[in-house]
């Protein structure tokens, strides 16, 4: 369950910005989680809402943007997709894969007022 | 004034939010992507761009820092709980018989027990205990650092809460992940929890003193680890039988000069 943690991380994160920013209410967060990332998306979800009660987020919607996996196949010399670290590469079947995008947690924007 | 919602009196002054430009002009453009749509609230986007664990890499970058000004050599030691990796430290503690001067910060939910078995070697141990967390975090093992007082050019072993999924994705500011897989659990752990095997630098294949008696294929497991981490180095080992433990203490040794190199370059 470290997704309490990362929740934790977004609040503070939403926290800083909303003191820096002077505004009143954080209405949503946007996320960009990689789909290689290692984040249950529920379970976030889940536990943003518990640690988000009484602070300048109570209530905000969390919007999660899910970005590709990708990696550079050594064998093909080539990006390729990847859904999960542990499969092969789709054109050649190699696993000699670097795992090049995909595994971002990022705390994108605020949509505030 | 700022268009708020379709029901709101342009004369309405009093909400906190109101500004008052002219009373003759009503801005719709100030909600999300500057376009309003009839029924939304205005609102506005604010840009944040920033790592959901950056607090947590910040500690991490204070800790490595620390380590690398003293000369110090961490590793992060990550596994299932029952991989053998206390009994692995006290082993591994005992060999080095002092040729290193050593510390070493434990991670459980709860109790001291681990930490015990570290001190009756002699060594200096500090637990953590995480509560309900499930992993031991940057700012934890930064200050169980400066607790301990470690010594300069010296080896620190932060042995992790017993847990394949969540320590994978906390930098603690350690040199490397170490993963401990024992060929009692299956030769799948790399495939079903990849994100661990893909953060650690080497594997110890533990209880290899045991494969006789089981079916567990230790090719497998490792051909299974380099599908997820093509880069990592494997290292059979036992505790109890001390098969590979040489080639464990020598890859330490050659950590720690490094780091104590990189101290006095």
């Amino acid at each position: 369950m470290h997704e309490m943690s990362l929740a934790e991380g977004i609040v503070q994160l939403v926290e800083d910005t909303v003191r820096a920013d002077g505004c009143k209410k954080v209405k949503a967060v946007w996320l960009e989680i990689g789909q290689l990332a290692a984040v249950e998306k529920e379970a976030l979800r889940f536990c943003f809402d518990a640690v988000t009660r009484d602070t300048v987020a109570d209530g905000a919607r969390l919007e999660i943007i899910e970005t590709p996996g990708q990696g550079w196949c050594m064998k093909c010399e080539g990006n390729v997709p990847v859904t999960a670290l542990y499969e092969a590469c789709p054109v050649c079947g190699s696993y000699q894969i670097q795992v090049t995008g995909g595994s971002e947690m990022r705390v994108k924007e605020l949509e505030v007022e | 004034m700022q268009y708020r919602t379709p029901d709101h009196s342009a004369h309405e002054h009093s909400h906190d939010h109101a500004h008052v430009h002219t009373h003759d002009s009503i801005d719709f453009g100030t909600g999300p992507a500057g376009a309003h749509a009839p029924g939304m609230s205005q609102a506005r986007m604010v840009k944040i761009e920033r790592d959901i664990l950056s607090k947590n890499d910040s500690y991490a970058n204070e800790n490595r820092g620390y380590l690398a000004a003293h000369g110090i050599f961490a590793l992060n030691l990550v596994s299932s709980p029952g991989s053998g990796k206390t009994t692995l430290l006290v082993k591994s503690i005992t060999a080095l018989n002092g040729s290193v001067p050593l510390a070493v910060i434990e991670g459980d939910q709860q109790t001291d027990n681990d930490a015990a078995r570290i001190r009756a070697t002699g060594a200096p141990a500090l637990q953590i205990n995480t509560g309900k967390g499930c992993h031991l975090d940057a700012h934890m093992v930064g200050q169980a650092m400066r607790q301990l007082g470690l010594q300069d050019n010296s080896l620190l072993l932060i042995e992790n809460v017993g847990n394949l999924v969540c320590p994978a994705s906390f930098d603690l500011g350690e040199a490397h992940k170490v993963a401990i897989l024992s060929v009692t659990e299956g030769e799948d752990k790399p495939l079903k929890y990849p994100d661990m095997f893909r953060a650690s630098d080497l594997m110890l294949l533990n209880k290899c003193d045991l494969l006789p008696y089981l079916t567990f294929d230790a090719n497998l497991a490792i051909e299974n680890a380099r599908r997820v981490n093509p880069n990592i180095k494997v290292i059979r080992i036992s505790a109890t039988s001390g098969e590979g433990m040489e080639e464990w203490l020598e890859w330490i040794k050659v950590g720690c000069e490094k780091a104590a190199a990189g101290r006095r370059g």
